[in-house]
C-alpha cells in the first residue's frame, strides 16, 4: 500500500514522470489498436470473434525474430516478412478451421479459435522455447541516435519505438486506403453490410473471407514484428494480446476507426499508468481488469436503452 | 423407477466402489477422472442446459483451492506467517486437524463460490453469448493474475499443505472417495434438478430467453441460482484437489485457465450438451484419450490437445449423445412420429397456398 | 379506470419519428384495438409499453404505476404479456412442454419452481391446448406446426402465464381464413371467462370492428382517431388513411 502511496506521489511531484507514461503508453497502444483493427474487421465481416489474434501477434514477433538470429535479417526488414508468412498461416488458419465455423453459433467460432490460440502457443514453445525474447533495433547506421532524451534525461525516448509508431502508422494507412479504394476492399465492406445480398451482386464471399482472415493474420504478424523490436514476446503472452483487442472493439464497437484508435492509446496509457502504481506484476492483470470495466461500462449503457450486450 | 434401472445404477455404484481397489496403482488416476467428470457435469448445467457458454468456471476451481487450503491452515496456525515461511519452519497437522480443515475447508470452499457466483453473476449474466464467454474468462484470467501478486496466499509461489500423517495409500484412498461421493451426490442432484420446473426453465433460458423474459420468467434469478449451484460444487472440488496436489501455485494448478478450463468445456462438447449422461461419457472419453496417447506425443501433447479442442468443435459438436439420438432415437424415447412428418408436410403445403 | 395509460409519447428512431405524442388509454376488462396503415407506429408503441426500447418523452403507466423506465422481464412479471408479430416459442420442446414452460412463475416462489410440475398442471395446459384446438397435436415438436398452429400455441401459452393484460400484435395475420371466425371467438372468451384485458394490433378490419369496445387509429406515428367500431368506421379521417390520400 505505501508503495503504491509513493508512486502516485511521484506523480505528482514530477510531472514530467507523466508524459513519459503517456508517450508510452500511446506509443504501445498503437500497436493494440492495430490487432484491434483487424480483430474488427474479421468480426464485422465474418461474425467470427477470433481468439487467436494475440498469437498471430506473438507469432509474427518469432518470424522477424527466428530470421534475425537465424540468417542475420534486419529487425525492419522482418516487418514485411512477417506480414507475409503470417498471411499465409493466416490463410491456411482458414482454410482448415475457420471455414467450417462461420455459419455455426457464436460460441462455436470462439471455442474454436480459442483451441487454435492453445495450439499455437505450444507450438512456439516448442519451437522457440519459453524465454522472453526482444530485438536490438541499432538505427545508428542510418545517422539517428539509438536513444533521445528530453527534460533533463527524465524522458527517453528509443528510437525503436518512435520508428515502431511510425511503421504502424504506415500500416495502418495502407490498409485504410486499401479499403476504400480498392475493389477488394469494396467487396469485403459490401460483404460485412450483407453477405448474401453481395453473394446475389456476384461477389464471392468465401473469396473474401479468405482474404479477411489472412489480411488481419498479416495485419497481426507486422504488429508482432514491430513489438519484438520495442517490448519482450513470449509464447504465451498471446492471450492477453487478445485480450486487450476484445477490450478496445468492444469499448469502440464495430466499424468505428476512430474510435478503435483512440481507445487503442487510451488502453496503452491505461496500463502504462495501472503498471506505474501497482508494480509490474500486474500488467497482465491491468489489461484483463480493462475489460471487464468496458464490458461494465457497455452493459450499463444498453441498460438505459433497455437492451442487454449480445 | 424399474428393477432395469435399479440394477443398472447399482452395477455402477458397484464399480465406483471397486474401481481403486482393483486398480490399486491407478487411484490418482481415477480420482483424477472424477474430477473431470464433476467440473464437466457443472459446466454443462449454466452451458448445456442454461444456454450460457462460460469460459471461466475454473475461476471456482482455483478459488476453491485457495479458500479450502486458508480455511485448513487458518483453523490452526496464522495465514500469513505459514505462507511466509513458504515451507520453512515446522508447521505439521495432527490426524484430527487434517481431517476437520479438509472437511471445514473444502464445504467452505463450495459455500465461498457459490456466493461469489451470486455477486460475479449479478454483472456478467447481463452480457449474453460471447460476451458472456469473454466476460467469464477475463473474470478468471484476472483472478489468476492477482493472486499471484497476493503475498499473503502465497503470491506466485503457492500454497503448500502439511500432509496427512497416516500411511500414504490410504490418503489416495481417502482422496479418492471424497471425489466419488461428491461426484454421485451432484449426480443425483442434478438428475432430481432437471426434472423440475426449475430445470424447465433453465431450458427456456437456453431456447429463447427473449421470449422466457416476455414470459415474465425471473430469468436473472434462475441464471444466479443455477451458476451459484454449479459454482458450489467447482468449489468443492477445488478445495479436494487442493489437499490432492499438497502443493499448488496459481497460474498452473489452480487458475489453469487454459487447461482443465477449456477441458471441462471439450468433455461436455464430446459427450453431449445439455444432457444428463453427456458430459460423464465425454470425460470418460477425454480422460482415457489423454492417458493413452500422453506418452506417445513426448511434448507434443498439449499440441494435441489444442487440435483435439479444434476437431471436436468444428466436426464432432453434438457429441457421443448427440450421435447416439441421431442413429437410436428409440433409446432416448423419442419416436419419430409419422404424424409429425404428415404435419410438416401440411404446413409445407398451406405455406405455399398463402 | 384504466389499466394502461399512455400518455404524450414520443420515440424516433435517428431522424424517422414513430411516435409522436400518442396518447391511449387501455380499460380494464375491455377489449381495445390499435389500427393503422403498414408503418404508422403500432408496433413500435407496443414495444415502448412492454419495454423494448426507450420512448424519448412521455409517460406510460401500468395501474397507476410509471412503467416506461422499467426493464422487459419486470414489466411481464407485473403480468403484461404480449405475443409477438413473428411467433416465438420453444421449437424443440412438444406442444405440452411448452405450455408447462409458460405457468405463471412470476407467481411462484424459488423453492415452488423446484418442484416437479403436478398433475393438475398437465391437466391445465392440455385444457388450455383443447381450447385453442392444438389437443391433437399436444405431443408434437412445436417447431414442426405450421405458422397458424404455432400462433394459436402462442396463445394458449399466454393464456397459460394467466396475464391481466395481454397485447397481441396481429393475432389473425397468417391463420387460415377459416379458422379467423374460431379465433375472434376465442379470443372473446379469454376476456370474458378468464377476464383478461385484451390490447390488440389487428391489420383485419372486420376482426377488429366485431371484438373491440375501444379503437384507435394511428397513421403517420399520430394518433388519428379514436372511438367505438361504429365512430371509427364513419371518419372521413380514417378512411383516407388506408386509401392513402394525402
Amino acid at each position: 500500500m505505501d508503495q503504491i502511496i509513493g508512486n502516485i506521489d511521484l506523480l505528482i511531484q514530477f510531472p514530467i514522470v507523466n508524459l513519459k507514461i503517456i508517450l508510452d503508453g500511446v506509443m504501445i497502444g498503437a500497436l493494440f489498436a492495430l490487432a484491434a483493427y483487424g480483430l474488427a474487421l474479421v468480426w464485422g465481416v465474418m461474425n467470427v470473434k477470433n481468439l487467436a489474434q494475440g498469437d498471430f501477434v506473438i507469432g509474427g514477433g518469432y518470424v522477424s525474430w527466428w530470421l534475425a538470429n537465424n540468417v542475420g535479417l534486419h529487425p525492419l526488414l522482418g516487418v514485411p516478412i512477417a506480414f507475409v508468412v503470417m498471411w499465409g498461416i493466416g490463410w491456411v488458419t482458414y482454410k482448415l478451421v475457420i471455414s467450417r465455423v462461420i455459419e455455426r453459433d457464436l460460441f462455436t467460432s470462439l471455442l474454436a479459435t480459442f483451441g487454435l490460440a492453445i495450439m499455437y502457443a505450444q507450438l512456439m514453445n516448442l519451437m522457440f522455447g519459453s524465454d522472453t525474447q526482444s530485438l536490438v533495433l541499432d538505427v545508428t547506421a542510418l545517422g539517428l541516435e539509438n536513444n533521445y532524451y528530453f527534460a533533463d534525461g527524465l524522458i527517453d525516448l528509443p528510437a525503436a519505438k518512435i520508428i515502431g509508431v511510425a511503421l504502424a502508422a504506415i500500416l495502418a494507412t495502407c490498409v485504410i486506403l486499401f479499403m476504400k479504394r480498392s475493389r477488394m476492399g469494396q467487396a469485403i465492406r459490401a460483404t460485412a453490410q450483407d453477405a448474401r445480398a453481395a453473394r446475389v451482386m456476384g461477389i464471392d464471399t468465401e473469396k473474401v473471407y479468405a482474404f479477411t482472415f489472412s489480411l488481419n493474420s498479416a495485419i497481426c504478424g507486422a504488429a508482432g514484428a514491430i513489438i519484438v523490436m520495442v517490448w519482450v514476446i513470449q509464447p504465451f503472452y498471446g492471450i492477453t494480446y487478445s485480450v486487450r483487442a476484445f477490450v478496445i472493439v468492444t469499448a469502440a464497437g464495430l466499424g468505428n476507426l476512430p474510435g478503435v484508435i483512440a481507445a487503442g492509446l487510451g488502453i496503452g496509457a491505461a496500463e502504462q499508468y495501472g503498471s506505474h502504481v501497482f508494480g509490474i506484476g500486474y500488467q497482465q492483470a491491468i489489461a484483463v481488469m480493462l475489460l471487464l470495466a468496458v464490458l461494465v461500462y457497455r452493459l450499463l449503457q444498453q441498460k438505459r436503452n433497455r437492451q442487454v450486450l449480445q | 423407477m424399474n428393477i432395469q434401472k435399479i440394477g443398472f445404477y447399482g452395477i455402477l455404484l458397484a464399480i465406483t466402489i471397486a474401481a481403486p481397489f482393483l486398480f490399486p496403482n491407478y487411484t490418482t488416476q481415477l480420482a483424477t477422472l472424477w474430477l473431470f467428470i464433476i467440473v464437466s457435469m457443472t459446466w454443462d448445467m449454466t452451458g448445456g442446459q442454461m444456454g450460457y457458454n462460460s469460459l471461466g468456471n475454473i475461476f471456482f476451481y482455483g478459488t476453491g483451492m485457495y479458500v479450502a487450503a486458508v480455511i485448513a491452515i487458518g483453523l490452526v496456525y496464522d495465514v500469513g506467517e505459514y505462507t511466509g515461511a513458504s515451507g520453512g519452519g515446522r508447521y505439521d497437522f495432527t490426524n484430527e486437524q487434517y481431517i476437520i480443515g479438509f472437511v471445514l475447508g473444502s464445504l467452505g470452499a463450495g459455500l465461498f463460490c457459490a456466493f461469489s457466483a451470486f455477486i460475479l453473476g449479478y454483472v456478467l449474466f447481463g452480457l449474453r453469448g460471447p460476451y458472456f464467454a469473454i466476460g467469464t474468462l477475463g473474470t478468471a484470467i484476472a483472478a489468476g493474475e492477482l493472486v499471484s501478486n497476493w503475498d499473503w496466499v502465497g503470491g506466485g509461489q503457492g500454497i503448500t499443505l502439511p500432509v496427512y500423517g497416516g500411511d500414504f495409500d490410504q490418503t489416495k484412498l481417502f482422496i479418492y472417495f471424497a471425489f466419488a461421493i461428491t461426484g454421485v451426490v451432484l449426480f443425483i442432484f442434478l438428475n432430481w434438478l432437471y426434472k423440475t420446473r426449475f430445470g424447465a426453465a433453465m431450458n427456456a433460458i437456453r431456447d429463447d430467453e427473449e421470449k422466457a423474459e416476455a414470459m415474465g420468467i425471473h430469468t436473472m434469478r434462475y441464471k444466479l441460482v443455477a451458476w451459484a449451484m454449479s459454482a458450489f460444487f467447482i468449489g468443492v472440488v477445488g478445495g479436494i484437489s487442493a489437499f490432492q496436489l499438497i502443493s499448488f501455485e496459481p497460474l498452473e494448478s489452480a487458475y489453469q485457465t487454459i487447461n482443465l478450463g477449456i477441458f471441462m468445456v471439450v468433455c461436455v462438447l464430446l459427450g453431449g450438451k445439455g444432457t444428463l449422461w453427456g458430459p460423464i461419457i465425454g470425460a470418460i472419453a477425454f480422460q482415457v484419450f489423454k492417458e493413452v496417447t500422453w506418452n506417445y506425443f513426448l511434448g507434443w501433447q498439449w499440441v494435441a490437445l489444442g487440435a483435439l479442442i479444434v476437431v471436436t468443435v468444428v466436426y464432432f459438436q453434438d457429441g457421443l449423445m448427440g450421435w447416439l439420438k441421431h442413429t437410436k432415437p428409440e433409446w432416448f424415447g423419442l419416436t419419430v412420429d409419422e404424424k409429425e412428418s404428415e404435419t410438416r408436410a401440411t404446413s409445407k403445403a398451406e405455406a405455399a397456398a398463402r | 379506470m384504466s389499466i394502461i395509460d399512455v400518455s404524450h409519447v414520443s420515440k424516433s428512431y435517428g431522424g424517422v419519428k414513430a411516435n409522436t405524442d400518442v396518447s391511449i388509454k387501455v380499460e380494464k376488462g375491455g377489449i381495445t384495438g390499435l389500427i393503422g396503415p403498414n408503418g404508422s407506429g403500432k408496433t413500435t408503441l407496443f414495444n415502448s409499453i412492454v419495454g423494448y426500447h426507450p420512448i424519448d418523452s412521455g409517460s406510460i403507466k401500468y395501474e397507476g404505476k410509471e412503467i416506461s423506465k422499467m426493464q422487459v422481464p419486470e414489466i411481464a412479471r407485473l403480468g403484461l404479456l404480449r405475443t409477438f408479430q413473428q411467433t416465438r416459442i420453444y421449437g424443440e420442446m412438444n406442444c405440452v412442454e411448452n405450455m408447462l414452460i409458460s405457468l405463471p412463475h412470476r407467481k411462484m416462489s424459488l423453492l415452488e419452481t423446484l418442484k416437479k410440475n403436478t398433475a393438475e398442471d398437465r391437466e391445465r395446459a392440455e385444457h388450455l391446448l383443447e381450447f385453442v384446438g392444438l389437443f391433437e397435436k399436444r405431443h408434437l415438436r412445436s417447431g414442426s406446426l405450421s405458422f397458424g398452429q404455432q400462433k394459436l400455441l402462442e396463445f394458449a401459452m399466454a393464456l397459460m402465464n394467466e396475464p391481466t393484460v395481454l397485447l397481441l400484435d396481429e393475432p389473425t395475420a397468417g391463420i387460415n381464413p377459416t379458422l379467423i371466425n374460431g379465433l375472434i371467438d376465442r379470443l372473446k372468451r379469454a376476456n370474458s371467462e378468464f377476464g383478461i384485458t385484451l390490447f390488440i394490433i389487428e391489420h383485419n378490419m372486420r376482426v377488429i370492428m366485431n371484438m373491440a369496445d375501444q379503437i384507435y387509429c394511428l397513421a403517420h406515428g399520430e394518433l388519428l382517431a379514436s372511438g367505438n367500431a361504429a365512430d371509427i368506421q364513419n371518419d372521413q379521417r380514417v378512411i383516407d388513411a388506408y386509401l392513402g390520400a394525402h
